[in-house]
């Protein structure tokens, strides 16, 4: 599953943040917990937001306007973040959604590392803290209902169902609209794709969307170089032992107990 | 030769350095009872910092030491690096202690430490370096226990007489775990390919960090070496220091080349000499750190110099602890949004760590044989003496 989201169409009245922060229990109060430094004046993701719209000004046709961009963790295809988690904490569902479970992690921080877009947040007050992120309301999804988000959006920016079937309907809409829109569906193959999709007639790069992401997925980086590593243990133990045998038959016999001492400090 | 007593000597210096390490205790307990974000200033943007940066990658790095003389004393049977085996493992075990200390302390959960060993996220490099890195610490613990029972001699002999059976596969063990996971803390970074700038990222930085591990072990040995001498009024293994040269001159030779290469080939080659910030401290990086230490090792009459042998070292330790910062935060600083500098709390935290591991490494060479046995020589005997202290 996933979700598209059309910037055009969102005029930035906010229900998908106060959809989601109360659909998710999320507490205002702990806004002074999150150490997230504002790039901008625009609200960023914390631990307690997990989804936020920011605004942009523009200058288009000598015209100033306004675009409004829904903000998230992306649920990515082949997610940079699952695959760095040496716990299993993260771990990408079936039907889309990429999960969190806090009693698996242990905190280590590297899903913040690997993930290409930054939009994981943590606890860092708490002593036992947790990463925190839009889930894709798993409950709701299951139940064949759209998370919060999307179900209260009232100028339906947001799209949501089969991920396929959504980039029909994006490429279906730019197609329309060529002079329109920027000929780019941000997600389609960025890192090997994201179950959430942007559509958008201003280039995202000035919309605050990481244009540097690679297209190939990240976790096969990782995989090329790891899946080496039983062959190199292999191999190189058994160059050792050739070695070890080998000049050990030429070695002379030495005592260890005659040669070393603990050292005299006076 | 039994010495019943433990011995160890109080001075200044190890008074303060011991306040030191009671400072870095405090503020750890701090640190756990109100999180990481109440001392450290590592934020959204900085998850890791200088504890991960510098203690655990840093401090592996230099405990390759252990691994590269084990490969060369035990392996290849170099028998004339004997002398220093005992002291670079010693080192490497501390540094691995030091290590795990720094990880424990900076992973949120650390109750749920034990997870990776029950739920195999075996796609994580993470997995890999944690694995290797608790398996590397028992085998040295187990290799250190032959050298225990001959100090501390107790009435189990089948302790001794197993681990005899079982060193040549523990010492093998002790090669191949750290030539993995050396290189797999550099695979960690593999992963931010659009995070790390790309005179650093490479889909051979794992060749990078296991190769420079390897031969930053004589480097260190060579510092080591030197610093014990001086501590404890004896000569200094000149001999040993300068044929060492000749493993680590080569083994920087091949890197600079490999890295040259691996620059040209991914077309950044040029971008190390567009003026940035990060070109710079690429520049410094491989001409002060990589380029000037083989020049130095070159010349043999810098080489068979102790002073000479020690800076070379130094610089060659230097350039490595420079690589990894360089990793962790000059090729990450632009493409992150977000600022970070360690606070007060983390430097002294740090310092406190390093402090330990000078102490308890004090502490067991004065009581246990580790150094080479040698007769005690008056301190002006000591040639290098006044340029070591430079
Ligand atoms: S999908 Fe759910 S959790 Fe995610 S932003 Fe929307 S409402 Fe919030
Ligand atoms: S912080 Fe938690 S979820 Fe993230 S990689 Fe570490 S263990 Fe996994």
């Amino acid at each position: 599953m996933g979700a598209l989201v059309d910037v055009t169409r969102c005029i930035g009245c906010g229900s998908c943040e106060v959809a989601c922060s109360l659909y998710n229990g999320l507490k205002p109060e702990q806004e002074q917990e999150s150490k997230t430094a504002p790039v901008s004046e625009n609200v960023e993701l914390a631990v307690n937001r997990w989804t936020v719209v920011q605004s942009h000004k523009f200058e288009k046709n000598g015209e100033q306007i306004r675009r409004f961009v829904k903000r998230q963790y992306f649920h990515c295809q082949e997610p940079a973040c699952a695959s760095a988690c040496f716990a299993k904490a993260m771990q990408k569902t079936p039907a889309g959604p990429v999960v969190y479970n806090e009693n698996l992690c242990v905190g280590c921080r590297y899903c913040m590392i690997a993930c290409p877009f930054e939009v994981l947040k943590f606890e860092w007050n708490k002593p036992f803290p947790r990463v925190l992120k839009c889930q894709m309301c798993p409950d709701r999804v299951t139940e064949g209902q759209m998370p919060a988000c999307a179900s209260v959006c009232p100028t339906g920016a947001i799209t949501f169902g089969e991920r396929e079937k959504l980039v029909e309907e994006a490429k279906k809409r730019l197609a329309d609209k060529p002079n329109f829109y920027v000929n780019h569906i941000y997600g389609l193959n960025e890192v090997g794709g994201t179950s959430w999709l942007y559509i958008s007639d201003v280039p995202f790069g000035e919309l605050g969307f990481r244009t540097d992401a690679p297209e190939k997925a990240l976790p096969e980086y990782t995989w090329e170089v790891l899946r080496w590593t039983p062959a190199i243990f292999v191999g190189w133990g058994a160059i050792l032992t050739g070695l070890y045998i080998y000049n050990k038959r030429r070695a002379a016999a030495h005592d260890e107990e005659e040669m070393y001492a603990p050292v005299d400090p006076d | 030769m039994q010495k019943k007593r433990w011995t160890f000597r109080i001075t200044g210096l190890r008074v303060l350095m011991i306040a030191l390490v009671i400072v870095a205790v405090l503020i750890c307990l701090y640190r756990f009872v109100y999180g990481l974000g109440s001392m450290t200033n590592l934020s959204d943007q900085w998850p890791w910092g200088l504890w991960i940066g510098f203690d655990l990658l840093c401090g592996i790095a230099l405990a390759g030491g252990g691994f590269s003389t084990a490969l060369i004393v035990h392996v290849l049977h170099k028998e004339k690096f004997l002398p220093i085996a005992r002291a670079a493992l010693l080192t490497s075990l501390i540094g691995y202690l030091i290590a795990l200390v720094s990880l424990f302390l900076d992973i949120g959960r650390w109750y749920n430490f034990w997870r990776p060993f029950v739920y195999w996220g075996f796609h994580s490099v993470l997995f890999e370096v944690f694995w290797c890195i608790s398996l590397y610490t028992v085998v040295q613990i187990l290799e250190f226990g032959d050298i225990f029972f001959e100090r501390v001699k107790v009435n189990f002999p089948p302790y001794k007489k197993i681990l005899q059976a079982i060193m040549p596969f523990l010492l093998i063990l002790g090669i191949v775990l750290p030539t993995l996971h050396q290189s797999s803390l550099g695979s960690l970074y593999i992963i931010a390919v659009n995070k790390l700038n790309p005179l650093w990222w490479s889909m051979i930085i794992p060749f990078f960090f296991v190769w420079s591990a390897f031969f930053l072990g004589p480097a260190m040995a060579t510092i080591e070496g030197t610093l014990a001498a001086r501590t404890y009024q004896r000569k200094p293994e000149l001999h040993v220091f300068s044929d060492l040269t000749k493993v680590t001159m080569w083994m920087l030779i091949i890197y600079l080349i490999v890295k040259i290469i691996d620059l040209n080939y991914r077309g950044v080659f040029s971008s190390a000499f567009n003026g940035s910030f990060e070109s710079n401290m690429f520049l410094l990086e491989i001409i002060g750190f990589v380029i000037l230490p083989i020049v130095m090792y070159a010349i043999p009459g810098i080489r068979t110099k102790q002073w000479g042998v020690f800076t070379a070292s130094v610089l060659v330790v230097a350039g490595v602890i420079l690589n990894r910062l360089n990793v962790v935060f000059t090729g990450m600083a632009k493409s992150l949004s977000g600022q970070y500098f360690p606070s007060l709390w983390e430097f002294l935290v740090t310092i406190g760590m390093w402090c330990a591991l000078i102490l308890i490494y004090c502490f067991i060479a004065e009581n246990f044989p580790i150094l080479n046995k040698e007769e005690h020589v008056p301190n002006r005997m000591i040639s290098s003496g006044a340029s070591v202290r430079a």
